[in-house]
């Protein structure tokens, strides 16, 4: 299972991102488990909207803040999330 | 000046409710206390909904509705929606026993998260006769139905020398029901399961072949479902960290309302676990004697005391020293570094002896007749 840089990519219905105020950072919930977000991987995962594909979501976030080069983390980073379930495609 | 230089305990981050100790299955390694019949009282409904907003604002996320059988429960739906409200995450742990499609709208429409199914075994025969309930054919229903309305769904098996040898075929059900999860729990013996030990506790050949089993399916490309593997701690050479830590980051509260940092803490001596009926649940967590009794390492004699590991297991599970040694400040037994470990090892030799035909004993059936019995 590997990202195609075509299709937009959404968060996954089965997964909820939330922000906690007790904690004051972004997570994952899903069945029994929790993972803790930093603040790049929760900036990257709110552009998993459905409407954007990979190159959107880093576009995106090369505007946003101001800067360039964000290709291959980003694209790490989703990948590991697709593997994990956060994210899915079609 | 200890009390002076005392930190905060970090907030509970797990809140699991048992709201009920009814329930109409009668599985024998329950780990409800022995006892559960004599604690008839039940939380109100809006008793309920003030520990979920207590617990809530202290930093607790993720929520279980467990029991009993949940679904035993009328304002069910009520308390989902009021855990919604809370920003809970909710997960509903139910033998699927009384759930119906009507049910699992209502649920859904109420904000539950996720349902986790149990299943006794991979054959209706086996299924039935350890739940002690006809069950079996409902249980899959359910199933699909969970999947149909869009929940992520984690099957349940406890595993133990009934049904261990179905391995394959509880990994293939899982799959066809279209479980995102399956929970492979190894039998933890407490409760009804250190009751019936001799006659669940299977051979350390019969573990690594399952685990084998399930190792092999993780590994393959059918592996989409993933396993949580609950391991069997008897064959083990070193103690779970129990609890992640006693009073670190689960909080249980009984159907009578008394809160325990672990759901078999119950059964431990003078502990004088709190109620919420009687103080909130940040005075529980932050003050109470139960909840600090085992934090930090002051109670640790030896071997824990001067051991290496001690910061990684916290000594393992309290409950189980008591159970097997009769003292819950000794290391937990399952330590190959205890001096009481022999008694893991006569456990396994006597278990080993009741599967001879010669010396079969019956199950006991977790109902209220045997709990008022064994009481």
């Amino acid at each position: 299972m590997t990202l195609n840089s075509e299709l937009p990519i959404h968060f996954s219905r089965t997964h909820r991102l939330q922000w906690e105020e007790a904690q004051q950072k972004n997570v994952i919930l899903y069945p029994e488990g929790m993972v803790e977000l930093n603040e790049s991987s929760s900036e990257i995962l709110k552009l998993c909207d459905g409407t954007r594909s990979l190159a959107q979501i880093i576009s995106a976030l090369e505007q946003k803040f101001s800067t360039s080069g964000l290709s291959s983390d980003v694209t790490a980073f989703l990948e590991v999330a697709l593997q994990n379930g956060w994210i899915t495609q079609n | 000046m200890a009390g002076l230089l005392k930190t905060k305990p970090t907030p509970p981050r797990w809140l699991l409710a048992e709201l009920t100790y009814a329930c109409p299955l009668q599985c024998p390694y329950c780990s409800n206390p022995i006892d559960y019949a004599k604690y008839q009282s039940e939380l109100a409904t809006e008793d309920w909904k003030r520990v979920l907003t207590q617990a809530r604002k202290m930093g607790a996320v993720q929520l279980g509705f467990s029991g009993g059988e949940p679904l035993t429960r009328q304002d069910l739906p009520e308390l989902v929606k009021h855990a919604r409200d809370l920003g809970y995450y909710s997960n509903l742990i139910t033998s699927g026993y009384g759930l119906t499609e009507e049910k699992i709208l209502q649920l859904k429409d109420a904000g539950l998260d996720h349902i986790q199914v149990s299943i006794q075994a991979s054959s209706q025969e086996l299924n039935d006769h350890i739940a002690g309930t006809e069950s079996f054919e409902h249980k899959k229903q359910v199933a699909h139905l969970v999947k149909k309305h869009g929940y992520p769904m984690v099957l349940c098996v406890v595993i133990h020398r009934e049904n261990i040898h179905q391995m394959p075929e509880i990994l293939a059900m899982a799959t066809e029901l279209g479980a995102d999860y399956l929970e492979l729990a190894n039998t933890q013996y407490y409760g009804w399961a250190h009751t019936n030990r001799d006659l669940l506790l299977p051979t350390q050949a019969q573990f690594e072949k399952a685990e084998a089993i399930a190792q092999a399916y993780k590994e393959s490309d059918a592996g989409k479902m993933k396993i949580y593997y609950v391991v069997p701690d008897f064959y083990e050479d070193r103690p779970k960290a129990c609890m992640n830590g006693w009073g670190t980051t689960f909080l249980t509260i009984a159907p009578d309302g008394v809160a325990l940092p672990c759901h078999s803490a119950r059964d431990l001596p003078g502990l004088d676990c709190p109620n919420v009926n009687d103080s909130s649940v940040e005075e529980i967590w932050n003050d109470s004697k139960a909840f600090n009794y085992f934090r930090g390492q002051d109670w640790m004699k030896e071997p824990c005391r001067s051991c290496d590991e001690k910061d990684k297991d916290f000594g393992g599970c309290h409950c189980q020293a008591y159970l097997l040694t009769g003292d819950m400040h000794n290391a937990d037994p399952v330590c190959s570094k205890s001096p009481q470990h022999g008694l893991i090892q006569e456990a396994i030799a006597s278990a080993a002896k009741s599967q001879l035909a010669e010396n079969e004993k019956p199950l006991i059936f977790r109902n209220s007749k045997n709990s008022k019995h064994l009481s």
